[in-house]
């Protein structure tokens, strides 16, 4: 599983764009904001959390439908099938490999981004901790979601329509921690949801993803 | 004779084709009176006036909206665990009938929420989980149509499905948690047995409930035998050409 | 070990293309599918495999002694050859034998990316994996493609000589001459008929 770890993060290394574009996608986005909403610094800061959450959403689902395409295009999926590797494990390394990529330098680059949107000093920790624990829920959620369309062609849209149903509940804790974090309350209550259902989702998601896999592989 | 006969496509066709009338009718019968009686017989509500009466489609609605999502959850695991292609097919015939539900119960409520609360829309936990609803619905209808293999596309949906249903409770906390909302309370409350409204309003909405289930029961068997005869369809074209 | 086929039936997309074929092959040996295009060859071997399950009979096989391959390769191409072949080590756990560069005639190539090679290089690095992965029971679908003549006589030496010799089987759907001496299969009695029953549809009907 190691294996699969490291190659799917060279790849991502050397073919490019691995680890960039879902981080320029989310600067633009959280660029674009202040276009559309105005410069005010105090709108600004009071949307801040959720524009910082979805963005990050939405840069997250922007490349999933890489996590198994290439591989599916290639022949690379049924010979990882029949080898001694569970699918499951596939799977669930499939989503740590994409949240390294995708989701770990989000969170990393966000608090940069909140200097942007005026987002309050108290927010910072939450909004680290926030993404630290609910970026990985997008990943494996995501990875459910490429693994059901993986067959199709066109399956991109499909699958955005398929997953973002199922991102409610993450986006809804994560911003409200950040949301309780910039008014000085304390957001150890959704984070605790979030760190649930991440946990949750790679203990279960797994599952329903090889499963979904297997089908799409027959 | 076990129940599971009935999961033959042809014996399902053969024992659900004199059913639909009965159902059908006892439906709109049930509709015409809960509805009439309902709308006509019910006096005003002191506060609400006769804005309350809209509750006659918007409670039942809702309610089948959700029990549709069941039923098909019920169906997928029949298929994955069983294999019998007319659960899947079931469940693909009850989402549209389900989304319509849903739309039903949005409508009426944004109808019923605008002289009640000033707004046609309103972020309230029931109405954003009823909007999630739709969209669940929408995803799992367009999974179905997207992919061509029948068994397929019903292992796929399948898997949606109850992965969808774990995602759906968990969203009506997490709303519940993000907003305390403008919706009343539930009229009906089950669990506890006490009722919030008095029985003028709610023998007639009884009776809406009845026809509205009876109805989904009776679009559902119609839609599962067209299914059936699509598939039949292929399977008999698919046999011509080899 | 053998491989033992027993009345096994396949279906592609539902719809039963192969009913009844049984076959043994034992160590050691191999068996070469024959047939027209669309007959059910890949259909076969993928059911052989376990990536798609079969409509009734079995197949009796170790599960995890075998290997599939197919036209596509899994081959990455921002990788180089032996890292593409390390890799496919590693995931089985393998010791990558140094000898498999020579009998795939790779020497050359090893730090090269394998998106820089030719197609038959690229084949050739394909079919290395097998050497690679240390599975017995090989379930091959047109291997040489795009492979010149030299080429496709390095592959069966490599099959006679490291594979079969050593106790391994191997079941191929090929058109060329391979040149190794193994038994012929023509699938071609074994087509199912219209009526055939197992298809998804059959309940249908």
């Amino acid at each position: 599983m190691i294996a699969l770890l490291r190659r799917d993060l060279t790849l991502a290394v050397r073919a490019g764009g691995g680890f960039g574009l879902g981080l320029a996608f989310f600067l633009i986005v959280v660029v674009l904001v202040p276009f559309g909403v105005g410069p005010e610094a105090a709108v600004l800061s009071r949307i801040a959390p959720g524009i910082l959450w979805v963005a990050a959403l939405l840069a997250a689902l922007l490349s999933l439908d890489r996590i198994f395409a290439l591989d599916f295009e290639d022949g690379t999926l049924p010979l990882l099938a029949t080898s001694p590797l569970p699918l499951e494990g596939v799977t669930l390394i499939k989503g740590i490999a994409h949240w390294i990529t995708t989701g770990l330098p989000l969170t990393l680059a966000a608090p940069a981004l909140g200097f942007l949107l005026n987002l309050e000093m108290s927010a910072y920790v939450w909004l680290l901790a926030s993404l630290a624990l609910g970026t990985p829920a997008l990943s494996m959620i995501g990875t459910f979601g490429a693994a059901l369309t993986v067959g199709l062609r066109r399956g991109g849209l499909l699958m955005s329509l398929l997953v973002l149903p199922l991102y409610v509940p993450t986006l809804i804790f994560g911003a409200e921690a950040v949301r309780r974090g910039a008014l000085g309350l304390d957001a150890t209550t959704p984070l605790l949801m979030l760190a649930g259902i991440t946990l949750g989702s790679f203990a279960l998601l797994p599952f329903a993803a090889s499963s979904a896999l297997r089908v799409n592989l027959r | 004779m076990s129940i599971w006969e009935y999961a033959n496509p042809k014996k399902f066709i053969a024992t659900t084709t004199p059913l639909v009338p009965w159902v059908l009718g006892v439906a709109i019968a049930c509709l015409v009176v809960g509805l009439f009686w309902g709308f006509f017989l019910t006096p005003d509500d002191f506060r609400q006036g006769s804005t309350v009466k809209i509750i006659y489609l918007h409670v039942p609605a809702a309610l089948m909206a959700i029990n549709a999502w069941f039923m098909m959850l019920l169906a997928s695991l029949v298929w994955l665990v069983r294999r019998h292609h007319v659960s899947a097919l079931a469940a693909r015939a009850a989402a549209p009938v389900g989304i319509v539900m849903t739309l039903i119960a949005l409508i009426t409520g944004a109808i019923w929420g605008q002289p009640m609360w000033g707004t046609w829309w309103a972020w309230d936990p029931r109405l954003t989980s009823f909007l999630i609803l739709f969209l669940f619905y929408l995803g799992y209808i367009a999974l179905w149509e997207a992919i061509e293999d029948p068994d397929t596309a019903a292992d796929l949906t399948s898997v949606l499905c109850i992965v969808g249903s774990v995602f759906a409770v968990l969203s009506r906390y997490a709303v519940n948690f993000w907003n305390q909302g403008l919706h009343q309370g539930t009229s009906v409350p089950v669990a506890t047995g006490e009722r919030t409204i008095s029985d003028v309003f709610f023998v007639p909405l009884v009776i809406c409930m009845v026809g509205f289930g009876l109805l989904f029961l009776a679009l559902v068997m119609v839609r599962t035998q067209t299914e059936i005869r699509v598939r039949r369809m292929r399977a008999l074209e698919m046999r011509m050409r080899s | 070990m053998n491989l033992t086929v027993t009345d096994l039936s396949v279906a592609r997309g539902g719809a039963p293309v192969l009913s009844g074929v049984s076959f043994v092959v034992n160590a050691g040996s191999a068996l070469v599918l024959r047939g027209p295009n669309g007959i059910g060859k890949t259909t076969l071997l993928r059911t052989l495999a376990g990536l798609q399950p079969a409509l009734s009979g079995t197949v009796d096989v170790p599960e995890d002694a075998v290997a599939y391959a197919s036209h596509a390769d899994g081959i990455k191409a921002q990788l180089t050859v032996t890292e593409n072949l390390a890799f496919w080590a590693d995931v089985h756990g393998t010791k990558m034998p140094d000898s498999v560069f020579g009998a795939f005639d790779l020497d050359d190539l090893r730090t090269r990316l394998a998106g820089t090679l030719s197609a038959g290089q690229k084949r050739r690095l394909g079919l290395a994996r097998l050497g690679v992965i240390g599975r017995k029971v090989l379930f091959l679908d047109e291997p040489t493609v795009s492979l010149d003549g030299f080429s496709v006589k390095m592959f069966a030496n490599w099959l006679r000589n490291d594979h079969l010799a050593h106790g391994g089987i191997a079941v191929i759907a090929t058109h060329v001459d391979l040149g190794i001496d193994a038994p012929e299969l023509d699938l071609t009695p074994f087509r199912s008929t219209a009526h055939a029953s197992g298809g998804s549809d059959e309940a249908f009907l």
